[in-house]
């Protein structure tokens, strides 16, 4: 029983990591279609900002909320920046966009290592965060807990936003029909930029709660973006609920193999079982349904 | 309130509107008819900004548009409803309004009501996803989008191609109850000729791309347009 509870919420705990890193993805590859391989180091670019927030204000625990802020914005400037000088002009060239992102990716890795080294950094987690919750007979990092309830927070909060607000609106129709949105008066240029703001400014909180986590490097976001991808493939394009359902499907799934093996064999067994489902469905989890073709 | 002057336009290499002139009057609902394939829907669509035209200009309310994106166009009052019942189909059908009616504050409040008091049928079908809808309930839901835009000129390409009878004379009520209304000019593209003539004050036929004929509007037209049309 408690190694049942222990490898759950190790499982829970894994893919609320996976999708937080994903949940940015959703908006700019599931919502736009724009393969963004700098996503990752959008989330370097978070962790980072957390290293220097933490250096200005000595507080670890008021130094971690301003991070969350200042992160959303680093990682969205970012993201608004490459939306506007490339991205924009590869809408309809996805491998180029693809080539272009990696290439970005790289300089980012690099500046980051001009800047603030080639090693590690570790950025101190707050005195509330330490220790662990007894849950269940089964002792809890609040880190953790932290991190799930963050990517529940980010969820709720996403979710929300494109639901019932102005710009969650266009943000969907846009997305539904791009010139039937511009003769409905939308500026799709607009909301193309927004999105990726959002998106982007998702992945920079991401990277801020993976500091809770160990220390960070320059290549902090490599180690995310092939499973953010398959995230947000898995649950089905352009659907928010399906990245949820496979984010912490796939946490459990790791978990829950890592335990009666390998980490490795897990990443590998995961990957096969991923293949094998989306022969059966290609569409991924979670798929819309209408009537009209357009 | 719309002119098109010498417009030209195309897809890639092949050129499919040659320097055509179409002016649609304020108040007044003008018809263009024509053979599938005859231009009708490019033309439409470079109007609206959705394609670029190649030479000769579009002009709205005096003003040259030309070089305006489609919903700098819509905000100068150009609405349009494209072919096809197209919707937003994973947003419902108040989603699909409201979206429109957002940036115009209390203005668009209003027109959102107006638009359902002419089409009564969708206000019971407002929580239900717009790809859901049948192809008439779709095609209301797209007339009572544009008309939210607060339009000086409204464009109908073919607002009643592929829809049941009982609602075809639904959609054909509200135009006409539209233009009676008056402060509306209509661009309509339309197949059914005697319903166009009957609406329209001014007619053009459009074939390979050029108009071969024009005259006033009118059901007496219409033996005349036939035989433009070769019908």
């Amino acid at each position: 029983m408690e190694a049942l509870v222990s490898q759950l919420f190790a499982g829970l705990s894994l893919g609320s990591v996976l999708l937080l890193a994903a949940l940015g993805l959703a908006l700019t590859f599931g919502q736009m279609g724009v393969i963004n391989m700098a996503h990752g180091e959008f989330m370097m670019a978070g962790a980072y900002t957390a290293f220097v927030v933490q250096k200005v204000v000595a507080d670890a625990g008021v130094s971690l909320l301003v991070s969350l802020v200042i992160g959303f914005l680093v990682g969205g400037l970012l993201g608004l920046v490459l939306e506007v000088t490339l991205i924009s002009r590869m809408y309809h060239r996805p491998l180029d966009t693809l080539l272009v992102t990696f290439g970005v990716a790289l300089v980012l890795q690099q500046l980051a290592r001009d800047v603030f080294g080639a090693p590690n950094v570790d950025v101190r987690a707050p005195a509330w965060l330490s220790g662990a919750v007894e849950i269940l007979g089964v002792g809890v990092p609040k880190t953790r807990l932290f991190i799930l309830g963050l990517a529940t927070l980010a969820v709720v909060a996403l979710g929300l936003a494109l639901r019932l607000t102005p710009l969650g609106r266009r943000i969907r129709a846009t997305v539904a029909n791009r010139d039937l949105a511009e003769t409905a008066g939308i500026s799709t240029r607009a909301t193309d930029r927004l999105t990726f703001f959002l998106g982007s400014g998702v992945a920079g909180v991401a990277g801020v709660a993976l500091t809770l986590l160990g220390s960070i490097g320059p290549t902090l976001g490599t180690n995310y973006i092939v499973d953010a991808f398959l995230v947000v493939v898995v649950g089905g394009i352009g659907q928010l609920k399906g990245a949820v359902i496979a984010a912490l499907g796939l946490g459990l799934l790791q978990a829950g193999i890592e335990y009666s093996s390998t980490a490795s064999l897990a990443k590998v067994l995961v990957f096969v079982i991923i293949v094998a489902f989306l022969q059966v469905r290609p569409q991924g989890l979670v798929a819309v349904r209408t009537r009209s073709l357009a | 309130m719309l002119e098109l002057t010498g417009v030209h336009v195309g897809y890639g290499r092949t050129a499919v509107v040659h320097g055509v002139d179409v002016a649609v009057d304020a108040d007044s609902v003008t018809a263009v008819m024509g053979h599938n394939g005859a231009g009708k829907t490019t033309l439409l669509r470079a109007a609206v900004g959705l394609l670029p035209v190649r030479s000769g200009s579009v002009r709205l309310d005096g003003d040259d548009v030309t070089k305006l994106r489609p919903h700098q166009r819509v905000r100068r009052g150009l609405a349009y409803v494209p072919q096809g019942q197209q919707s937003f189909g994973t947003l419902t059908a108040r989603e699909n309004l409201q979206l429109v009616a957002d940036g115009a504050g209390a203005a668009g409040r209003r027109r959102l009501d107006e638009s359902l008091d002419l089409f009564p049928a969708l206000r019971g079908l407002l929580g239900r996803r717009a790809g859901l809808l049948s192809g008439g309930q779709r095609q209301q839901l797209a007339i009572a989008r544009a008309l939210i835009t607060g339009p000086k000129v409204l464009i109908l390409d073919e607002p009643t191609e592929g829809i049941q009878p009982n609602v075809v004379q639904e959609i054909e009520d509200a135009i006409t109850t539209l233009t009676a209304a008056g402060g509306l000019a209509v661009l309509l593209v339309e197949q059914h000729v005697g319903f166009a003539l009957s609406a329209a004050s001014r007619y053009y036929v459009l074939e390979s791309g050029r108009v071969t004929s024009e005259g006033a509007g009118g059901l007496d037209q219409e033996e005349d347009v036939r035989a433009a049309m070769a019908i």
